[in-house]
């Protein structure tokens, strides 16, 4: 999402050709404009915008209000209760083991981006049936979240999929309850996620792969280069803005798990996500208050991530401001 | 030597994804057409005896609520696409046609609302929908969907920039106002985009499945991916029912994906690299 920032060399000729000839006087500052010329871009944006006060910023405005009262979410009072639902929301073990949890999907989608760029550097070069390899892992990406669980559910259940593909390699000491083993659960669960993902961050580093001119792999070949010299001195270079991306959307996507592990466990058996757990606070619970704290915290976590990655990162500034 | 065996190796590690990518999806095509006692007596791996059995996909549909789910998704969706790119479009044209004072505020909004995780909001904006009366309608969804982001809007920007502004001044010259230009002009010349932005957002929408668990309870007004959740308790011991439902809810996204493919790369890669 944060992406749109990174680009700021996306050119737009024919744009720039029109904005600098005298057509470009539409786009100056209106000083001596008729109210009503100046009111035009108003209308336009206003819905849009409109849209956006009401079901993006009222709710973060009310989330932090709520999250200091002891609100109920039926009751007409809200008592301020402080900073005692931040002290529940990061003190009390089971608030905090959605963290824990968390780290399998992160630990999960450092595993899937390595895959990712594995194939998108095999698929950048001449392939057979290129295009057909590219659906394929690209395709559960689209899978409805609902589907990937039931998939899954009827993948690993005992005697499923997985089972008897282990049974047939003669590994039938290696099966194990997948989603019934509390030691087990997450890491199938985070498995699940990368079969869901990894698809989605091939096709972005394969594209930013393709997007590498000929003529530097050429170059290479020249001085005696071979393809790994290539991977990490070509290939590595030029994709860095999108994996720095990939990854803090992999850190803000660990902590909003929810659709996977509340299909195939409801949060059962310790793999209850951060999202869960807030959706059973407020909604279960009833405690509204409570779970605007967690909600404030997550979102606190994950502006902090996308700040530190924008340090790490420095980024170009964006051509439509 | 070497390069014989790297050869190999590329295509054995391609075959092993496309096996691991596949596997779980066969199982489910295989359970989808086998009755009952087949399901629990064969093996997940044998097909199923009879591919023209299809009282799974017929259960699934009608007395599941599969089709009345279908009914509701499209309905959603015809509203809420064509509102999220009469918004995207809007804003597009006021931010690049017009140089306002409020123009960076606005840009900045949008820009900084792409960091909110949808799903942290939502016990606020929970009491917001039904402060609204919306609470279990399926005009919750559609106003919640319809609403454009950042990343719609930069897909538009592109378009619109690229439209030379001597058609915006022609057709003013003509006497046509700003709303005028905007239908005849702006939106015409946008058909590219729209087809990307209707294919990445139409394809979020049909599988969205947090929103309408939060805001949709009657089964009569369920989109499918929350009539599909509802198979879990329903036909929680018919698997082969449950795997019916699974594969219609994954046909129609397989039709998009094989018939245009291009934009749906397109799609997702011009929302988020280079």
């Amino acid at each position: 999402m944060t992406n749109v920032l990174q680009r700021a060399d996306r050119p737009a000729p024919a744009a720039r050709a029109a904005g600098a000839g005298p057509a470009g006087r539409l786009a100056r500052t209106p000083a001596r404009r008729p109210w009503r010329q100046r009111l035009v871009p108003y209308v336009f944006v206003a819905v849009p915008v409109g849209l956006l006060l009401l079901f993006t910023y009222w709710p973060v405005l009310n989330m932090f209000w709520y999250s200091v009262t002891d609100w109920d979410g039926l009751d007409k009072t809200k008592n301020f209760v402080g900073l005692d639902n931040y002290a529940a929301a990061l003190t009390e073990p089971d608030n905090l083991r959605v963290f824990y949890v968390s780290l399998y999907y992160f630990a999960a989608a450092l595993v899937q981006m390595a895959l990712a760029l594995y194939f998108a550097t095999v698929l950048s070069f001449k392939v057979r049936f290129r295009n057909m390899w590219k659906g394929i892992l690209f395709f559960p990406y689209l899978i409805n979240g609902v589907a990937v669980g039931m998939i899954f559910l009827n993948f690993v259940k005992p005697d499923g999929g997985l089972d008897t593909v282990l049974t047939a390699l003669g590994l039938e000491g290696a099966i194990r309850q997948w989603t019934g083993d509390p030691a087990l659960v997450n890491v199938t669960l985070a498995s699940v996620s990368v079969w869901r993902y990894m698809g989605l961050n091939f096709v972005m580093f394969l594209g930013a792969i393709q997007s590498i001119p000929r003529e530097m792999y050429e170059a290479a070949e020249l001085d005696g280069a071979n393809r790994w010299h290539e991977l990490w001195l070509i290939i590595l270079p030029s994709i860095r803005p999108i994996v720095g991306l990939q990854l803090i959307l992999a850190i803000s996507g660990a902590l909003s798990v929810f659709e996977v592990p509340y299909v195939m466990t409801a949060g059962g058996n310790g793999s209850e996500t951060f999202v869960i757990r807030t959706v059973w606070t407020a909604f279960s619970r009833n405690m509204v208050g409570l779970a605007s704290a967690m909600a404030v915290v997550l979102l606190v976590a994950v502006l902090l991530v996308t700040w530190v990655q924008r340090r790490l990162v420095p980024e170009r500034q964006v051509d439509i401001a | 030597m070497t390069a014989t065996v790297a050869r190999t190796a590329k295509y054995v590690t391609l075959v092993v994804a496309a096996v691991v990518t596949l596997l779980p999806l066969v199982l489910v095509v295989f359970g989808a057409f086998k009755d009952y006692r087949e399901y629990t007596t064969t093996s997940v791996m044998t097909p199923p005896s009879d591919w023209t059995n299809l009282a799974n996909f017929r259960t699934a549909f009608v007395d599941g609520g599969m089709g009345t789910g279908f009914v509701n998704t499209v309905l959603i969706m015809v509203v809420a696409l064509a509102g999220a790119v009469l918004n995207a479009a809007f804003a597009a044209y006021a931010l690049d046609r017009f140089r306002f004072a409020a123009r960076r505020v606005v840009l900045g909004l949008f820009m900084l609302a792409a960091l909110v995780p949808e799903v942290t909001t939502q016990v606020a904006t929970f009491q917001l929908v039904k402060a609204l009366g919306l609470y279990n309608s399926r005009g919750a969804l559609v106003l919640l969907y319809m609403g454009t982001g950042i990343i719609s809007i930069y897909i538009f920007l592109q378009f619109v920039r690229a439209i030379p502004r001597s058609l915006d001044e022609a057709a003013m010259l003509d006497g046509a106002g700003h709303v005028r230009i905007f239908f005849r002009v702006i939106l015409p010349n946008l058909k590219p985009a729209i087809a990307t932005v209707v294919i990445i957002r139409g394809i979020a929408m049909y599988n969205e499945f947090y929103l309408p668990f939060l805001y949709v309870s009657s089964p009569d007004k369920r989109p499918v991916s929350t009539a599909l959740f509802a198979f879990k308790g329903q036909y929680g011991a018919q698997w082969e029912v449950i795997c019916a439902g699974v594969v219609i809810t994954i046909v129609p996204i397989l039709l998009l994906f094989l018939f245009m493919q291009r934009y749906v790369y397109n799609g997702f890669t011009a929302g988020a690299t280079k």
